[in-house]
């Protein structure tokens, strides 16, 4: 059986090596590019990223990769953000100010909160392992990118900002940091997002990528 | 909360609470072999780092830490091949240092497949290294490793080359400094207690946690999983930097997830 093409995004955000070796690891046949042909090839497409929003953004539009992620979307490809690549596929962020974004899960992304709900201090970037968890008013997983995973299950996250999706039904999995939820798992039909590292979340994260791999 | 002596417990438990507590496998690195010191000296050939890298990531270690103990010593680091074969089957975050001098040196490993650097002797001679590191690659990216030695009552000495020079830094202003420049995260070794299995130097983990908010890893001298627990509770350390205690296999990581759960601590449900 061919194994399953993978495009892995370079737009120069990032440690893509990871990325490329979890999904190879999973079974993929990864190609890292920034060429918008391949990219439009592929059967699976992984927008990656860390650090700043705005940033990130202009190096889509810059190296004029944002209108090929969109068509990505619009051919109905699978496409999986990670990270920032993930907070990228909504309206627009409010870290330094209001940045456009790619605006294919509506929704906008806002910092973590600093203070739990019982008024401590929480430390900012929120990084470590979180438990997934059912958002409130989802029963279960069945037919989403994480439904090999239990509710409980943890993933490593790394980020300072969070996406807030308009419809809560685009909300799949969250975690929960000093207990403000935040979206860990996002997704609108063929545009999926995942705000933990995949590629550095153990087994947890391979589970999640096969099944990215097997949709 | 009353205002007795009691309620001091259930405060730590409140905080540590807020703190997911990850456990760190260690590996000390000298040429192609892993090793293990007392009070980082007296290094001691354990075996190959690869297979114990892949030991503790199957045994669920939540991040693995690598450290070249002789490369700021020779001017030289060794770890490029074995973070590059690690990273081959290792999916967990890695941090790697020793012998780190520059921004290159940085994005050499990163490249390799190291997700953060630990920067320790080349800080102390040039601070600014932090900066352009985080400025770069992103605080997260930026650990500030520090090698502290007890010197007076609740007064600490800024160490480098693996406990052997002496600074004259004192280990609270060092840590200040460090996250200003930008440092996301410091990895805290005590030189008294590295290898001795004696417990963590809680008030010097307490110390450096009461002065920043960054996450701290505590690293030296865990000779019981209940070391992992005071430290986390009394030292409000945000991760334990393990290596003897599981080198010479007195305990296997799942047993210390299972004793920390135990105690009430957050860490990260596994298997």
């Amino acid at each position: 059986m061919a194994s399953t093409e993978v495009a892995v995004i370079d737009y120069g955000v990032g440690n893509l090596l990871s990325v490329r070796r979890a999904l190879e690891h999973c079974g993929a046949a990864v190609t890292v590019t920034s060429d918008p042909r391949l990219i439009l090839a592929a059967d699976r497409v992984v927008l990656p990223g860390v650090g700043a929003f705005a940033n990130g953004m202009a190096a889509l539009v810059r190296q004029r990769l944002a209108v090929t992620v969109r068509d990505v979307a619009a051919r109905g490809r699978l496409l999986l953000g990670i990270c920032l690549g993930m907070q990228m596929l909504f309206d627009n962020s409010t870290e330094f100010g209001v940045t456009p974004g790619l605006g294919l899960i509506a929704g906008t992304v806002v910092a973590v909160p600093a203070t739990s709900s019982t008024g401590d201090a929480l430390k900012i970037p929120h990084i470590g392992w979180n438990a997934l968890v059912l958002p409130g008013g989802r029963e279960n997983w069945s037919e989403t990118l994480v439904q090999d995973l239990r509710p409980g299950e943890a993933a490593y996250f790394v980020h300072s900002f969070m996406a807030s999706p308009t419809d809560q039904r685009n909300r799949i999995a969250d975690c929960l940091y000093g207990e403000n939820p935040i979206a860990a798992v996002v997704g609108r039909d063929n545009v999926l997002g995942c705000q933990f590292h995949p590629e550095k979340s153990g087994e947890t994260g391979l589970t999640v990528l096969r099944r990215f791999l097997q949709m | 909360m009353g205002a007795g002596e009691r309620s001091l417990a259930p405060e730590a438990y409140r905080l540590a609470s807020l703190r997911n507590t990850r456990l760190i496998a260690r590996l000390d690195i000298k040429g192609p072999n892993l090793i293990k010191g007392i009070h980082l000296e007296g290094l001691r050939v354990i075996g190959s780092p690869n297979e114990h890298a892949r030991l503790y990531y199957q045994q669920g270690a939540d991040e693995l830490i690598y450290m070249d103990c002789v490369a700021s010593l020779y001017g030289r680091n060794n770890l490029r091949e074995i973070v590059e074969s690690a990273a081959q089957d290792v999916f967990v975050p890695m941090t790697v240092g020793g012998g780190i001098r520059s921004v290159d040196d940085a994005t050499n490993l990163l490249r390799s497949g190291a997700d953060k650097v630990a920067v320790n002797t080349a800080a102390v001679a040039n601070p600014e290294l932090i900066s352009d590191i985080a400025q770069r690659f992103g605080s997260q990216c930026m650990v500030l490793s520090i090698e502290a030695k007890q010197i007076g009552a609740a007064r600490w000495e800024v160490y480098t080359d693996n406990g052997r020079e002496r600074t004259g830094l004192d280990v609270i202003e060092w840590v200040r400094r460090g996250v200003a420049l930008g440092a996301g995260e410091i990895l805290l070794t005590s030189v008294d207690r590295e290898g001795t299995r004696r417990g963590f130097d809680v008030p010097l983990v307490r110390a450096v946690t009461a002065e920043v908010s960054v996450p701290v890893i505590a690293s030296g001298g865990m000779g019981t999983p209940q070391d992992l627990v005071d430290v986390v509770l009394q030292g409000e350390a945000d991760a334990v930097a393990m290596a003897d205690i599981l080198h010479y296999r007195r305990a296997a990581i799942g047993d210390i997830r299972a004793v920390a759960q135990a105690a009430g601590l957050h860490v990260r449900t596994y298997g």
